[in-house]
């Protein structure tokens, strides 16, 4: 018998799904993050996974519980845990004990800057330790949303109720607040250090143009913005939450004001995840269906990575030299796709 | 949300009560019992609870209002985190049980369950559960709204320290009670000694179970607080003739009132009615509830609400010797009442 099996949407769109080489990490996972040409898939709970580019694969212990929060600099990831502990892990899958919140409270964000300094934050206090320096700490009035630290200097973004804080840990000076009504979750600089964007509660984003505090809102989502990432080059802000990965633009000195957003690769199906190839304008999106496309920004043209028809995709991540693509579902199947 | 839906989603246990009635007893109760399940506990001052337990999880009660322009419109923000944080150990727990400090409004906690998308995903609100205090709550009644407000959102009310008053002074209370809310469960208790299964796995937001369990509900008195609980007397000795002694009492600002109609409803008239009423009244309604006989409509539509927030759902077709009757009950306070009647009877089909 001979013939060909026309199999849905591959029948319309480049397809790479098999080059794709699978993990099976076994338990639900949280992220994935990239140390050199490894990929670690951070567990829901308890647990990494280290694979190795030659498909070795090994895990390491980092919690006594869920895994709430993660965040790598390419040389090494901090996670957080319901455990009270903030943990480290280098590329040689060494893991070691960074901090322990003294009454065990949640570990809900961490943060690392390009220096060496970490930062977490449990309730309302967020904590930052530079190398060389004394462990600080600073009160905000909620709990902390989510924690960044700014590209340039030693500022730290911190997300809360009605607005974020900017604060300098080095410094006697008073912290900076930056208002504006709702609960403030996810927080990122942009790449240049010209704007500050929160995810917040409501589906909506919002930003603050740092030079003058000049607010940006962005609107028009329909479910609630998770995954956030700056395209190459800082251009734009990539971002989950709609049924098409919305772009929003941020080269000019005024972001996204008065401007559209770009829609690229709609499915039917809500975007999870996103993350940006380290140098060219291309995207990868992973899909509530369990969908992983990469899109190219210029025209919008889409190379289908994995098929649909699983949980969601809840981890996504290149490698620094955007030769490797790693996701992995919600349930923990996972694979990585070199380029 | 309907039953099926419902299943997949951890049951969640709000318990309520005003300081000092009896909520830790009644959660150390739950935690030590031998009943091979395993709860999440989210909890507002550690150190309390005699049981060592890794998912006890302090909270903040923080309330965050909703940038939608609806000022009742409130969520526990420091909520959505914890279950967030909570579904990433689904598997380890059965159920999850939320004590809110004794001064709490359970409205943002229920509203918690309506509003976020990521809770409504993984979680299902089961039932409100208030511990009241026999000897002191109508007291309370007169002084703190807290404590009206948790009797008049329960689902499930645990009438504790029965011990301590005399069977005239516990006729009392429950009269006071069931002027503000007759709808709820009611059960006497010492030492918060109630039957775990008459405290969770309620299924008190479940839509398909309005009914079910609350028998009450359609046999309540015409329009009025004259209900009488019919069915609590085997959970203490002294209690059978109570409905002759019960007392009516009129609380002078929180209600419940009862709607009925045995003429099918326009549900292109009754659901506007309704959207606009909860829009403009939402900040006096507490709880809402109804079972809707709609004309050309083979199915039950039943709803309930949480101040501005309502969902809805046709349940199942009428059965042949059920009457097609429609009732609606708000609980709230200072109720409008003649106006509700009035716009309830311009529902009925003509």
């Amino acid at each position: 018998m001979s013939g060909f099996d026309i199999s849905g949407e591959a029948a319309s769109i480049v397809s790479v799904t098999d080059r794709v080489r699978e993990v099976a990490v076994g338990t639900p996972v949280g992220a994935v993050h990239f140390l050199g040409d490894t990929a670690v898939f951070i567990g829901a709970e308890e647990n990494a996974t280290f694979v190795k580019p030659d498909g070795e694969t090994s895990t390491v212990a980092l919690h006594g519980g869920a895994i709430l929060s993660s965040v790598t600099d390419g040389k090494r990831i901090v996670t957080g845990g319901d455990d009270g502990k903030v943990m480290q892990l280098d590329a040689g899958a060494k893991a070691e004990l960074i901090a322990t919140e003294a009454k065990r409270r949640w570990i809900d964000n961490v943060a690392l800057h390009p220096d060496g300094a970490v930062a977490w934050s449990s309730g309302k206090i967020a904590y930052v330790r530079a190398p060389k320096a004394e462990e600080k700490f600073f009160e905000v009035p909620s709990t902390v949303g989510g924690l960044a630290f700014a590209p340039k200097g030693m500022r730290l973004a911190i997300a809360h109720y009605n607005g974020a804080t900017l604060w300098f840990p080095n410094m006697a000076a008073n912290a900076e607040m930056l208002e504006w009504a709702g609960s403030h979750l996810g927080v990122m600089f942009s790449p240049d250090n010209r704007f500050l964007v929160t995810s917040m509660h409501e589906p909506a984003l919002h930003g603050w143009r740092l030079a003058d505090s000049r607010h940006m809102r962005m609107t028009g989502y329909p479910g609630r913005v998770r995954s956030m990432a700056w395209t190459a080059g800082g251009k734009g802000l990539a971002t989950s939450g709609a049924d098409t990965v919305i772009i929003w633009p941020f080269a000019s000195k005024d972001g996204p004001m008065g401007k559209q957003p770009a829609m690229l690769a709609p499915l039917q199906a809500r975007v999870s995840m996103v993350a940006s190839h380290p140098k060219q304008d291309i995207l990868a999106a992973g899909y509530s269906d369990g969908t992983v496309l990469m899109v190219r920004l210029t025209d919008g043209a889409e190379i289908l990575v994995r098929r649909n028809g699983t949980p969601p995709v809840a981890a996504l991540a290149w490698n620094a030299q955007g030769t490797l693509l790693a996701f992995a579902d919600e349930d923990g199947a996972a694979g990585i796709l070199p380029l | 949300m309907t039953t099926a839906a419902a299943l997949s989603k951890i049951p969640v246990t709000v318990l309520t009560g005003y300081l000092g009635a009896g909520k830790t007893t009644l959660l150390n109760r739950i935690l030590s019992e031998n009943h091979g399940k395993k709860y999440a506990v989210i909890v507002n001052e550690f150190g309390e609870i005699g049981i060592d337990n890794d998912l006890i999880i302090g909270a903040d009660e923080e309330v965050f209002e909703m940038n939608n322009g609806c000022v009742c419109c409130t969520v526990r923000g420091d909520l959505v985190r914890i279950l967030g944080g909570l579904m990433k150990r689904k598997g380890k727990f059965d159920a999850i049980i939320v004590e809110t400090t004794g001064l709490a409004d359970p409205a943002p906690v229920a509203q918690t369950f309506f509003v976020d998308e990521d809770v409504m995903a993984s979680a299902r609100l089961d039932a409100v559960v208030t511990v009241a205090d026999a000897k002191w709550l109508s007291e309370r009644l007169k002084d703190a709204p807290e404590a009206k407000n948790q009797i008049a959102f329960a689902d499930v009310i645990v009438l504790n320290k029965t011990d301590l008053v005399s069977k005239a002074e516990l006729l009392e209370v429950e009269a006071r009670i069931r002027a503000i809310n007759p709808y709820a469960k009611l059960h006497p208790t010492e030492r918060c000694k109630v039957a775990l299964a008459d405290v969770l796995e309620r299924g008190a937001f479940d839509l398909d179970r309005i009914l079910e369990i609350e028998p009450e509900f359609l046999e309540a008195g015409d329009d009025h607080d004259h209900h009488h609980d019919h069915d609590h007397g085997h959970h203490h000795h002294d209690h059978d003739h109570h409905s002759h002694g019960l007392k009516h009492y009129h609380d002078e600002d929180m209600q419940s009132l009862s709607l009925k109609s045995d003429k099918p409803l326009d549900p292109a008239k009754f659901m506007p009615w309704l959207q606009q009423l909860v829009q403009t009244e939402g900040g006096k309604i507490l709880r809402s509830k109804g079972i809707l006989a709609f004309t050309g409509d083979e199915d039950r539509y039943v709803f309930q609400g949480v101040h501005m927030m309502l969902e809805g759902d046709h349940q199942r077709p009428w059965k042949n010797d059920e009457p097609r009757e429609s009732r609606v009950v708000f609980i709230g306070r200072e109720l409008p009442e003649q106006a509700i009647r009035d716009g309830f009877a311009k529902c009925i089909a003509q």
